[in-house]
């Protein structure tokens, strides 16, 4: 009987890090989030926890690909991918009809077109600017004292539109603590901030072309109102995984399983 | 973790031509020498001018004054790392740090701010036009009032049509001719109709010369990298009108042709890739421009920066309309089919953009020609945040994950089309070639 083969990939960005094993490229044995990302003790610790939770050693590992922010500092990596590639890869294997992906991460989002298989066909990223990112729903919860956790459900209690009309991070909490100090409902500022994001986002997603099935990925990804917020921007549906957080991972655990795959192919190639 | 870093490939670097010097370090002299020849100028109690890239300086040849060239001089204080001091001063003289990080450079060292980064005298006057920009109309204005000294201004009108209506060209030529007047008042000589023939002749020389070395990128592999051209382009911007420098391309050239015959390279690398760069590099950050491109096999064999500069023509009609025309003020249709007929002829499979913080005329047409490229061409096109002088609009980290991006799409694509037996790269077979020379009126 043939041995079962396991990928590791580690996404390791800016704000958090993930991992997932892979059993022979298509059952996860094994996922973590660590919400400490590149240059922090996050990376180690994914490592550690994912192959405890699978039970498993580091050699029992027949690749690691890491991606990501900091995929070139982990040293146990045997490969490195860009994100780009990996939630390409990811999205396709979650939604095998995916033709654009809307991926908002802790200090960039971006969008990327998926062609026909999967492949990356071309991305577009936000510039050197926290508006639209993770960052700009952290800083704006600190500022509303609640946690990122429930903008979710505060956007759903939402009754008025309260127009934020910047998405720079910084002009935008102003905006928002005068919005506080003219009484306005915390729901609708969830709402606004929602929308502003939305707008900037939406506009990287028109620019690469929007195209059946969108798939939505990153932690953004699990707030619900920022996704229907997007909707309405973009005029498509949206689809999202519980898996989307950790879809980068995904991704390059997928494509160390490729590797592995290719490599057995050559050896076997070589054998004859 | 190992990191893939290609190495050089033995034995293909390239030798100069028999008897001569290196044509890059015969360039690198020539500009050494228009600087040199400036400072002699000044020591001799002459006047010395500053100039903008694309002024047609045929008309100050024909009085024989010497200038330099801010634009120039701003790029080489940006490469040796001392941009953003200057650009510093610029800010707490009052300039705002959205505006044009060469004119900043330049502003603070008009005012008196010292680099060590090149060697340049301040101006007696100063000699601008719009081409290129329409902010050099200020810049320049504050260079005239921070040193109380005549400004000599041509107006170039965005050039908005494919053609050159002659109605524009009567417009510049009258500022020509008001322009002559005020170098005859300023030198108190004639202008000498002879003198200006022989700069014109040596301006088409020296572009035909420059167009032809260009021309070699075309070869696979291409025995030159674009990066090459961008540091020869000091010669075409600084020098013209000036012999050595025609001569300086001709022996480019030679090597280059000499290269192709021999299997020879200046990009001593693997061409995994070739790709359009488009905009002008980021000057402070050269090597982490080139290295995540060098490391994945990507030479750039499309510029479109470089071979713009190579304009000719005949007659004082036709150099106006040549004169008109930028790489960011053409309009769409001009820039996309410039940008697009290189491609092909070069053979390439992707595009890097810069979206140069400091040109806002260049970055703000750039989306549509994008779009164009991705449709026309059907290649992928990035595109970074990016600086010409400021390096605090670069950003290493974000610009090698979108190279990365750019190379895993390109290994994509270049296995499949291998696979089915196509051609990698978009093919020039089927189309004329660039007509950088032809001013169109």
């Amino acid at each position: 009987m043939s041995q079962s083969v396991y990928t590791m990939g580690i996404d390791i960005g800016s704000t958090a890090t993930k991992g997932v094993i892979l059993k022979d490229g298509s059952e996860i044995v094994g996922k973590i989030v660590i919400d400490v990302g590149a240059g922090t003790s996050g990376p180690k610790r994914a490592v550690e926890g994912i192959l405890e939770q699978a039970g498993l050693a580091r050699e029992d590992i027949q690749y690691v690909m890491a991606t990501g922010y900091g995929r070139n500092a982990l040293e146990i990596a045997d490969f490195q991918m860009s994100e780009l590639s990996c939630h390409a890869r990811g999205a396709y294997f979650l939604f095998p009809h995916v033709h654009t992906i809307i991926d908002i991460g802790g200090q960039d989002a971006k969008a990327l077109k998926i062609g026909d298989g999967g492949v990356l066909d071309n991305f577009v990223m936000n510039d050197k600017c926290a508006a639209g990112t993770g960052r700009f729903l952290d800083v704006i919860a600190h500022v509303l004292e609640v946690d990122v956790s429930e903008l979710e459900e505060l956007d759903a209690k939402s009754q008025n539109d309260v127009a934020i009309s910047s998405t720079c991070t910084v002009f935008a909490e102003s905006e928002v603590i005068s919005q506080l100090a003219q009484g306005t409902k915390i729901e609708d500022i969830v709402k606004g901030i929602h929308s502003a994001i939305a707008s900037r986002v939406g506009s990287l997603a028109k620019r690469v072309g929007i195209q059946d099935d969108v798939i939505m990925t990153g932690g953004v990804a699990l707030n619900q109102g920022m996704v229907r917020a997007l909707e309405a921007n973009i005029g498509h549906s949206i689809h999202t995984s519980e898996l989307c957080q950790l879809n980068g991972a995904l991704g390059a655990a997928l494509f160390g399983y490729q590797k592995y795959q290719n490599k057995a192919k050559k050896e076997a190639r070589q054998a004859k | 973790m190992a990191k893939k870093v290609l190495e050089k490939i033995p034995g293909i670097t390239p030798r100069p031509v028999e008897g001569h010097k290196p044509a890059a370090a015969v360039l690198r002299g020539v500009v050494d020498a228009v600087y040199g020849d400036a400072w002699d100028a000044k020591q001799r109690g002459e006047l010395v001018g500053w100039s903008s890239s694309k002024f047609p300086i045929e008309l100050a040849k024909a009085f024989d004054l010497q200038v330099v060239y801010p634009e120039n001089h701003a790029a080489t204080t940006a490469a040796k790392k001392d941009g953003l001091r200057l650009c510093n001063t610029a800010e707490d003289m009052g300039y705002d740090n959205d505006i044009c990080g060469y004119a900043r450079i330049s502003l603070a060292f008009a005012a008196g701010e010292p680099t060590d980064a090149r060697k340049m005298p301040q101006p007696d006057f100063v000699l601008c036009c719009n081409n290129i920009c329409n902010m050099m109309t200020k810049w320049y204005e504050n260079i005239a009032r921070i040193h109380n000294i005549p400004m000599i201004m041509i107006d170039f009108p965005f050039q908005n049509t494919k053609d050159v209506s002659e109605e524009k060209i009567d417009y510049m030529v009258g500022q020509f001719e008001h322009a002559i007047h005020q170098l005859e008042e300023l030198t108190g000589k004639k202008f000498d109709e002879e003198k200006f023939n022989a700069a014109c002749d040596v301006a088409n020389r020296t572009a035909a010369a420059w167009l032809k070395a260009c021309s070699y990128m075309a070869y696979k592999p291409s025995p030159l990298s674009g990066f090459d051209l961008f540091n020869h382009m000091a010669d075409i911007v600084a020098a013209r009108c000036d012999v050595r420098a025609a001569e300086g391309f001709e022996l480019l050239a030679e090597e280059f042709e000499q290269s192709v015959r021999e299997g020879t390279s200046t990009w001593e690398y693997p061409e995994e890739h070739r790709i359009l760069f488009e905009g002008i590099p980021c000057w402070p950050a050269l090597r982490p421009l080139f290295e995540p491109l060098k490391n994945a096999g990507v030479n750039v064999t499309a510029v479109v920066y470089a071979p713009a500069f190579g304009f000719q023509y005949d007659g004082i009609r036709e150099m106006a309309a040549a004169y008109s025309k930028a790489p960011c003020s053409v309009c769409i249709e001009d820039g996309v089919e410039w940008r697009e007929t290189m491609a092909k002829e070069n053979g390439i499979s992707g595009a890097l953009v810069n979206y140069n913080r400091s040109c806002k005329p260049w970055s703000g047409a750039m989306p549509e020609i994008e779009r164009r490229w991705k449709e026309d061409l059907d290649i992928p096109v990035v595109h970074f945040d990016g600086d010409q002088a400021d390096e605090r609009n670069f950003s290493e980290e974000q610009y090698k994950t979108r190279v990365q991006g750019l190379v895993e799409i390109m290994d994509e694509r270049k296995e499949a089309r291998e696979a089915a037996g196509e051609e990698v790269y978009t093919n020039f077979d089927n189309t004329k070639p660039t007509d950088w020379s032809k001013p169109t009126i």
